[in-house]
């Protein structure tokens, strides 16, 4: 996600883009620049069936003047030349580089349909070409839901410029007016005749023109679109029914060597003795390999070990299960889940730092008629996308390059720099496809961890991680308690409200010392919170990290949105209204909200307030439209509930019912799910559903399944099942997803869809049971049934 | 150790240690790397592979123990069941990054030649050893059901 929203930076500052150096066009005066009529035809190009024959273009025989620098260089969001972006070949083939890596959010796509509808290219001539990690494509960490938002107008700018230059190169060749001429589908024609001219005829006389000023780029009206917002299938998909594709674990090299790595169980545990004797008798064990133990802070150093280098992935699996490693208690050695887990409660019960303060909440709760508190918890998950992390580096000399599944090439490349004190020119990172990522795989401390290894080793060396070190070595997503009190009126109405949030920043990976929840996590949930509450105050309390924290599919978001969606149903149960009215009064009238107003520091996703402002009717417009969805209010069957939540993350609105089936044992099953999203402009809606039925179920299999705990510093939890992740079994049989029509702009897609969908599931098997679940996982790796507390009240909701 | 194996129709000599996984030797040795590893404890099914046209868990599957089995991986599977199986994933965009989707069509190919109208809980039963954290669940359910027709 966004270490520089919360205030840290990784390596370095991010550079601007640097111009790429490529040419372009200018504004001709064209009439008579060529001389007379006398352009060359070396060729004919056939095109389609008909009997026009397209004569063919030489840019060599023009008379051309020299192109000045692209003037699109720093439009917003970086680097707009067309030659960044847009390679057109002879072919007619359109390559399109994309600067973003590809994990399932069909980004390749996205980013095609964008250049695309603009460019006016033939959709089965586009190819995707994936960039390299450089500075001069901007910003290329992807997560945070935003390759779509940072880029959806600098590559419609870029696509538009390089029509627009095609269009130039033809009235060029025709001698004519650029308005006489026009572009559609690869070709360009005009208004004088039925001739028409072909983007790959067309492309190198148009790569000699001037880029044209922002200014003078016209972008399509939305009604116009071809590609964009339109159900356009993956460009990744049919390779993928293939077999086909690279992901970072398929990567292979000539003469290249396997390594698995034995890691400290312990963050910050040391290597003691090493026995590999028995490792080395292992047929296809080359050898063993001592790594360098991290430093504090950890950030993106690998954790140290033992790396065995085998002829296969097997050998060095079977000699790794033979090392015999002492390994050194270090400063984590008495970190326990259950003793840290009554910590952090502890720590919740007393006032913690105000984050955002409204009117009075504490003499606002002493006149309360009904007073209620509830606390929350969740553990640690781990991202465990399907494909572990897996890394090749191989070493020319002083140059090295990497070839793996990493979400932010750029951060790779410089922590590769640091580490291996190596100058980021001679460093080249290739960005393979992702077998999913959430998070773990913009941490790149495994193509650290390959460039080591290479290094001694002397040959190309992939680095696999078995789906034990993916488990036990992640980055895991934070473990949290929190506390709410609400007053409500006589009328039931909330007066006033505090939300406590407790947990291990992010931070605490990267910055030494650092136990204190920053603003990029508070405004994940907590500081932005939407009610209209007169007396509202917003706390955190310290935490500190005992393994490597990181960022998980949504981050803080989860346990927020857990808490406050929780506690909104049971402030409605409370005072004895409809859950999904008594939401919508929260939510209050038609309003923006600006938690900087109230004393936070509120980072918005990295984007302004003005552009992306917090709109509460948005908020209420997804909840009535997802309560008619699902039929809100309905006679349900006995055992069956409906649960509510709706939640504002990635400058996304998405509301959410979820629809339990829970039998008197207490054996739960999920009959449907329904679910409403604002995302502003959406770029494809099919791959925009798909991302909210995955980000949904994410959502789901941690709250019921998902926990990661410590004993003595270690992880417990190894590998599927101890690890429990959701089934196809006990995924919700149906699943209905609307999209709200916008012209917003842009907004997340990929992770604003995890956190309603637990709040909505434990307010669902609420109003099905009576008991309120407020500790996450509901179920757990090894359980069949829902671990329901006693029921306080004892009765459903009618 | 020398060992022929029948994959995709065709003879492969591989040199790989006694015991040796059948994926490990897919994809290490013959470079066939659609064949995915993803828990290496037959958990998740992302190395599903077709021996003798059973979905069968290439991580826990000895190479040497195969004898004169067919092997077919996603590279090779084909007919009626594979052909509408690769069209509706295809089709529907199932897929999102595809990493256990090799193993998810090698399980929905297995179910359909068995199968050919299979309901909800059949599709359940056979795909739930086959894990996907993209959570592709609910648009396997949907495909496999219009493949059937």
């Amino acid at each position: 996600m966004f270490l520089h929203d919360i205030g840290i930076i990784p390596g370095g500052t991010k550079s601007s883009s640097p111009p790429s150096g490529k040419p372009a066009i200018m504004n001709l005066s064209r009439r008579g620049f060529v001389a007379g009529s006398s352009l060359f035809v070396v060729g004919v190009a056939l095109v389609g069936c008909s009997s026009y024959e397209e004569p063919k273009i030489d840019p060599n025989a023009l008379d051309l003047p020299e192109a000045g620098p692209s003037p699109l260089t720093e439009v917003k969001g970086g680097d707009a030349t067309p030659a960044l972006w847009i390679a057109i070949e002879e072919s007619g083939a359109v390559k399109i580089t994309c600067h973003r890596s590809e994990m399932g959010q069909q980004v390749w796509t996205s980013m095609a349909q964008i250049v695309s509808d603009e460019l006016e290219a033939e959709w089965d001539k586009v190819e995707i070409v994936q960039a390299e990690g450089h500075e001069r494509y901007g910003d290329q960490n992807t997560d945070g839901s935003r390759s779509v938002r940072y880029n959806f107008h600098r590559l419609r700018i870029a696509g538009a410029a390089m029509k627009q230059m095609l269009i130039e190169a033809a009235a060029v060749f025709w001698n004519m007016e650029a308005s006489e001429c026009s572009a559609a589908q690869g070709l360009v024609s005009n208004s004088q005749n039925s001739d028409t001219l072909s983007y790959g005829n067309l492309a190198k006389l148009a790569a000699r023109l001037q880029v044209p000023e922002e200014a003078d780029v016209i972008l399509k009206e939305p009604r116009d679109w071809r590609y964009i917002d339109k159900e356009i299938p993956s460009l990744t998909i049919p390779l993928i029914t293939r077999g086909e594709g690279t992901f970072g674990i398929d990567v292979d090299r000539p003469d290249m060597v396997h390594a698995v790595v034995a890691r400290p169980p312990q963050l910050f545990g040391k290597t003691g003795a090493v026995g590999d004797a028995d490792t080395l008798a292992i047929p296809g064990v080359l050898q063993t390999i001592k790594l360098p133990d991290p430093i504090s802070p950890v950030g993106f150093q690998p954790l140290g070990g033992v790396a065995v280098v085998a002829t296969d992935t097997w050998a060095a699996i079977q000699g790794r299960n033979a090392l015999e490693i002492d390994w050194i208690d270090g400063p984590n050695a008495g970190y326990d889940s259950t003793t840290f887990a009554d910590q952090m409660k502890q720590t919740a019960r007393q006032s913690g730092a105000i984050r955002l303060k409204r009117g009075d909440m504490a003499s606002a709760f002493a006149n309360a008629t009904q007073k209620l508190e509830a606390e929350y918890y969740a553990p640690h998950l781990s991202q465990s996308p399907m494909e572990p992390p897996a890394a090749t580096a191989e070493w020319n000399g002083d140059k090295l390059e990497c070839w793996a599944c990493v979400q932010d090439p750029q951060a790779t490349r410089q922590a590769l720099s640091d580490q291996l004190k190596v100058d980021k020119e001679n460093i080249t990172v290739h960005a393979t496809w992702l077998g999913g990522a959430f998070g773990r795989k913009s941490k790149p401390d495994f193509v650290v961890e390959a460039a080591l290894i290479a290094k001694e080793v002397g040959k190309p060396v992939k680095v696999t991680w078995t789906r034990e070190d993916e488990v036990r070595h992640g980055y895991y997503h934070s473990v949290s308690a929190q506390r709410l009190e609400a007053g409500l009126d006589a009328d039931g109405k909330c007066t006033s409200y505090l939300h406590r949030t407790v947990f291990p920043p992010i931070a605490s990976t990267f910055v030494q010392g650092m136990d204190a929840p920053t603003d990029g996590e508070m405004g994940l949930g907590a500081t932005d919170v939407p009610f209209a509450i007169p007396n509202l105050q917003v706390e955190s309390g310290n935490a500190k990290g005992h393994v490597r924290i990181g960022w998980l599919r949504s981050v803080s978001n989860i346990y927020h949105a857990f808490a406050i969606q929780s506690f909104a149903a049971e402030m409605a149960h409370a005072a004895g209204k409809d859950q999904k009215d008594y939401l919508l009064e929260l939510i209050g009238s038609a309003r923006t909200i600006d938690p900087n107003a109230e004393g936070a520091t509120y980072p918005n996703y990295d984007a302004s307030l003005e552009e992306y402002p917090i709109e509460t009717s948005r908020l209420a417009n997804v909840v009535n439209i997802v309560s008619e969805m699902a039929k809100w209010g309905r006679k349900m069957p006995s055992g069956h509930g409906l649960g509510i939540a709706v939640h504002r993350s990635f400058l996304s609105y998405i509301a959410t019912i979820v629809e339990v089936a829970v039998t008197p044992e207490g054996a739960l099953t999920i009959p449907g799910v329904w679910l409403a999203v604002d995302a502003g402009t959406i770029i494809n809606p099919r791959h925009a559903r798909a991302q909210m039925e995955g980000g949904t179920i994410y959502g789901l299999s941690s709250a019921l399944f998902g926990e990661i705990t410590s004993e003595n510093g270690a992880v417990v939890q190894e590998n599927f099942p101890s690890w429990r992740v959701l089934r196809m079994g006990e995924a919700p049989r149906a699943f209905e997803v609307q999209i709200v029509k916008s012209n917003s702009p842009p907004a997340g897609v990929g992770e604003p869809a995890t956190p309603p969908a637990a709040p909505a599931l434990a307010n669902a098997i609420f109003n099905a049971t009576g008991h309120r679940i407020r500790t996450l996982p509901m179920i757990g790796a090894t359980g069949s049934r829902l671990i329901l507390p006693p029921a306080k009240t004892g009765q459903a909701k009618d | 150790m020398t060992t022929t194996l029948n994959i995709n129709g065709k003879t492969e000599t591989v040199d790989a240690a006694p015991g040796t996984p059948l994926l490990w030797v897919l994809r290490d040795h013959l470079k066939m790397t659609g064949t995915k590893f993803g828990c290496g404890v037959a958990q998740c099914g992302a190395c599903t592979v077709h021996v003798d046209g059973t979905p069968t868990r290439s991580c826990i599957t000895a190479h040497d123990s195969l004898g004169e089995a067919q092997v077919t991986t996603i590279e090779g599977v084909t007919g009626n069941a594979a052909d509408a199986i690769r069209e509706i994933w295809v089709k529907n965009d199932v897929p999102q990054c595809g990493y256990c989707q090799s193993g998810q069509i090698m399980a929905a190919t297995a179910l359909l030649a068995e199968n050919s109208n299979p309901s909800d809980d059949d599709i359940d039963a056979a795909m739930s050893g086959n894990i996907c954290r993209c959570a592709t669940y609910m648009s396997i359910r949907r495909a496999i059901k219009e493949a059937a027709g």
